[in-house]
């Protein structure tokens, strides 16, 4: 009895003690910020209820949109080397195969409406200023034309294998151009140079950033950045919540790829461990049951 | 006795020797923690000044640390205790960390001063904190005036006196 | 020559030779352990199983890891972690084990001022016990550099900074003990020389030590009563074991110790596979960046206390700038503990919760010890910087006071 006492007393002074270096000061060092927002709230400017005609928007696409971007997946392949294409830019313009699918169809006609401001980097390139964005603004087409854009990107979206090929299309395609991962064995395809005298810095390299960073500020930051690391370079991406779920699947396949090894193997061992700790126990029993 | 006194002489003189000789050892490694030879010439950076663009922000390495070395236009006014001349320019030289944080601030050659984007922290041209967390002004580097180079890594006169007034401030 | 007959087996043939029969019965099974003691009494095999933990995980990580600031990351988090098999299971028991072995030592360590068990014939128990004390710590804070993340750099910059603060020789001093103006290579390579070899030999010496130093004063019991161990042990061979005072350390002692072992290393395990942030800190996957520091540093939970101490001070007092008056409370820190056998001035061996003063000067110095240690983590601004101040004025003052204390203690209970 007196033991569990002591016991007691040491798990309550460990107890206070982590939680005093733990949760508290995690919590007064990384303070809570508002919940992630799928639905992009901010972004007013396109009447999203608009029916798109995907006809009409292969059409408004091809016009307007294949001067600068590729699209694999509807037969229009890159037009040129993306050191060139990052040359010319600054930054390699995105294939738009999947953007359709990975990305939420409120952002993204607003990001076409206006590409700064849904992706929140107003401060990098205010309104007027010396440094323009390279895609421009499509605020003269109509809601309704935007909608078609959107109903033609979503219909020339591949289908993609739920699992491992989905994550890694969606990490390539959402990330890639400017974020390199070693432990993939990629590098960023916007070349180093190109793409730090864009952003201002090189992107971090992301093979790590699951264990970084974690699932939980990954969560909230890739949809709004600005809100845990306000003046940053990186754009709000827009992602789904589909899709956001697939990069973060796919950072943990390349960064923590034995988590579903460490698991099993832990259940396994604890397992072993209190049938060793019971058959101690009843020795014990056994052996001091002499003296005392 | 006589074989007493000798025995403890030998034995005296033996110790004394084996004593040397871990002394020897000890100084030995030592030395062998010692920084390389080709660690302390780097201790020193020599840029030769007069090349510099005026409002152009050079980055030198020194001690494995960004020094800032600007070269004033003719427009900037110098600021006392703050600014070195080297011949006929002005030039702040100014190791190249935040004072908050230990981030690189970014210069802004329209607005002629830093910019911290870590926490957004602002320099004057000089280095003297004018906005945000920063607690004081960039640190100074020691370093030597050569004719028209900048020795980082000695401490000439100018140096001391730059230090003495803002030991004083 | 001693005469060698015929062995009989192959047991007496080694017998023979090693004197084994002997051996195991001073060691083991006519080793005499107090009957009167609790669980507490197992933290020393604890910290036994855990040293050899650490190191059998440490030989496995020894043949994948590169100490070079280039590869050393890459070496833990790619190879190690993701495709050595079972790599990343030695690098967890190593990380998580270096952690909870400090709380092992704290257990123990408070133990053994609870129950008074470093006075009275016991100061070398104490002495080599504190040694092995600042061994771990210096392992435990070479090791932490190795990974080589923004932790493993920045906890050697500062701490490296610090010795630039002793008087005349400190600017040369850092350089010196970095090898270089700056944490590099030469920094890294040289810490893994300590970590490997240098530090891990000289705590199997203190072990040896501090073992050794237990024969002659015997291990303490939970009442401090002093017995004879030769009449009990006569007791116990004779048969009445019930009515000894003493078991023999195998099997008696070692039973409740493999018991222990037994619940504790489900507590282990479970925080190796389920609940590691804690020893193995996120901020630590960023690679090393000597131009980027990191907005919160912290060192390792064991330390917290002590760098407290060494940040409480942050204004000048008397002429001396706070940061030297920090390193000066900071080094006393450490010298303390090795003192307490001669700051307690009651020759009294018997459980705090029997001793009327120093009852209430022991719990003092655990709600202390833990303020400074949650107060160590959180960022030193407003009131946590005076809250630092206040905790570390009152440790400093706990030490001083205890000779007087005690003194007085004695007194009251009339020198027993």
């Amino acid at each position: 009895m007196k033991e569990f006492k002591i016991l007691a007393i040491i798990a309550a002074l460990v107890g206070i003690t982590y939680y005093g270096i733990e949760p508290y000061a995690h919590h007064v060092m990384h303070p809570e910020v508002k919940a992630a927002d799928f639905t992009f709230g901010d972004l007013k400017n396109v009447d999203t209820k608009l029916a798109g005609n995907v006809a009409n928007g292969q059409v408004l696409v091809e016009a307007n949109c294949l001067a600068c971007h590729a699209i694999e997946a509807a037969g229009h392949p890159a037009m040129m080397p993306n050191a060139d294409a990052a040359a010319s830019y600054g930054v390699v313009p995105p294939d738009l195969s999947h953007a359709g699918r990975i990305y939420d169809k409120n952002y993204l006609a607003n990001f076409i409406f206006d590409p700064v401001t849904a992706m929140k980097l107003s401060h990098k390139y205010p309104a007027g200023g010396a440094k323009t964005f390279p895609m421009p603004a499509y605020n003269w087409m109509t809601p309704q034309e935007i909608m078609d854009v959107v109903a033609y990107l979503q219909s020339v979206s591949p289908k993609v294998a739920e699992g491992q090929e989905a994550h890694k299309a969606t990490y390539d395609a959402a990330c890639g151009r400017c974020h390199s991962m070693a432990y993939a064995k990629s590098e960023a395809t916007t070349p180093k140079d190109a793409i730090k005298a864009y952003m201002g810095a090189t992107p971090p390299d992301l093979s790590q950033y699951i264990k970084s960073r974690k699932e939980h500020y990954l969560h909230g930051f890739i949809n709004d950045p600005q809100l845990l690391l306000a003046g940053t370079s990186m754009p709000r991406v827009g992602l789904n919540e589909k899709a956001q779920e697939e990069v973060i699947a796919y950072m943990e396949e390349i960064g923590d790829s034995k988590k579903a090894e460490r698991e099993s193997v832990g259940l396994w061992v604890m397992l072993y461990t209190f049938v060793f700790a019971i058959l101690a126990y009843l020795w014990k029993r056994k052996i001091w049951s002499e003296v005392h | 006795m006589k074989d007493e006194s000798r025995r403890g002489f030998i034995g005296k003189a033996f110790g004394a020797v084996a004593a040397v000789g871990g002394v020897a050892s000890l100084i030995a490694m030592k030395k062998t923690w010692d920084p390389l030879p080709s660690v302390m010439t780097a201790g020193f950076t020599t840029i030769d000044v007069s090349a510099l663009e005026a409002n152009k922000l050079e980055i030198a390495v020194w001690r494995g640390k960004p020094i800032f070395i600007l070269k004033y236009t003719d427009d900037m006014k110098p600021t006392d205790g703050r600014t070195v001349k080297v011949g006929d320019f002005h030039y702040s030289v100014m190791i190249g960390l935040c004072t908050h944080l230990g981030c690189i601030p970014a210069y802004r050659n329209d607005q002629k001063d830093f910019k911290c984007a870590c926490h957004g922290g602002e320099f004057t041209s000089a280095g003297i904190n004018k906005f945000g967390p920063p607690p004081r002004p960039l640190d100074l580097p020691p370093f030597k005036i050569d004719g028209n180079t900048l020795v980082l890594g000695e401490e000439g006169p100018e140096y001391k006196a730059m230090m003495a007034k803002a030991g004083g401030a | 020559m001693a005469e060698f007959k015929q062995a009989d087996s192959l047991y007496e043939w080694f017998d023979q030779r090693l004197g084994i029969d002997k051996f195991v019965k001073v060691m083991m099974t006519e080793y005499w352990i107090p009957k009167n003691i609790n669980f507490l009494w197992a933290m020393g095999v604890l910290l036994t199983v855990m040293f050899t933990l650490l190191v059998v995980s440490g030989i496995f990580l020894l043949m994948y890891y590169k100490p070079d600031v280039n590869m050393a990351f890459d070496s833990v988090n790619y190879t190690i972690m993701q495709e050595v098999g079972y790599g990343w299971l030695f690098r967890h028991i190593h990380a998580v084990g270096a952690s909870v072995v400090f709380l092992v030592i704290y257990i123990h360590m408070f133990t053994g001022i609870y129950y008074g068990s470093y006075k009275k014939g016991r100061e070398m128990i104490w002495i080599s016990g504190m040694l092995l004390f600042v061994l771990f710590s210096a392992e435990g804070f070479s090791g932490y550099m190795l990974p080589w993340g923004q932790m493993s750099y920045w906890a050697a910059y500062v701490i490296t900074e610090i010795f630039g603060g002793i008087p005349l020789i400190g600017g040369d001093l850092v350089v010196w003990i970095r090898g270089n103006f700056y944490v590099s290579d030469s920094t890294l390579t040289r810490f893994f020389m300590l970590h490997v070899l240098l530090v891990p030999l000289a705590i199997i010496g203190a072990i040896v030590l501090h073992f050794y130093a237990l024969r002659f004063p015997h291990v303490n019991n939970e009442a401090g009563e002093f017995f004879d161990f030769d009449e009990e042990a006569e007791k116990y061979l004779a048969g009445d074991k019930k009515n000894s005072k003493v078991v023999p350390f195998w099997p008696v002692f070692l039973s409740k110790d493999f018991f222990v072992l037994g619940f504790f290393l489900l507590f282990f395990f479970y925080l190796v596979f389920f609940h590691y942030d804690f020893a193995m800190d996120p901020v630590n996957f960023d690679k090393a960046d000597g131009l980027k520091t990191p907005a919160h540093i912290y060192p390792e939970w064991y330390f917290l206390w002590s760098y407290e101490v060494l940040r409480g001070f942050f204004f000048e007092i008397a002429g001396i700038s706070g940061k030297s008056l920090g390193l000066i409370a900071f080094a006393l820190a450490q010298a303390v503990f090795f003192l307490m056998p001669w700051l307690d001035r009651s020759p009294m061996v018997k459980p705090a919760n029997q001793r009327p003063y120093f009852k209430y000067w022991f719990w003092f110095l655990m709600v202390d010890l833990i303020v400074l240690t949650v107060y160590g983590k959180l960022p030193p601004t407003g009131a946590n910087a005076w809250v630092g101040f206040a905790s570390s004025i009152t440790f400093l003052m706990l030490f001083i006071s205890l000779p007087f204390v005690t003194k007085a203690e004695a007194k009251k209970v009339g020198g027993k």
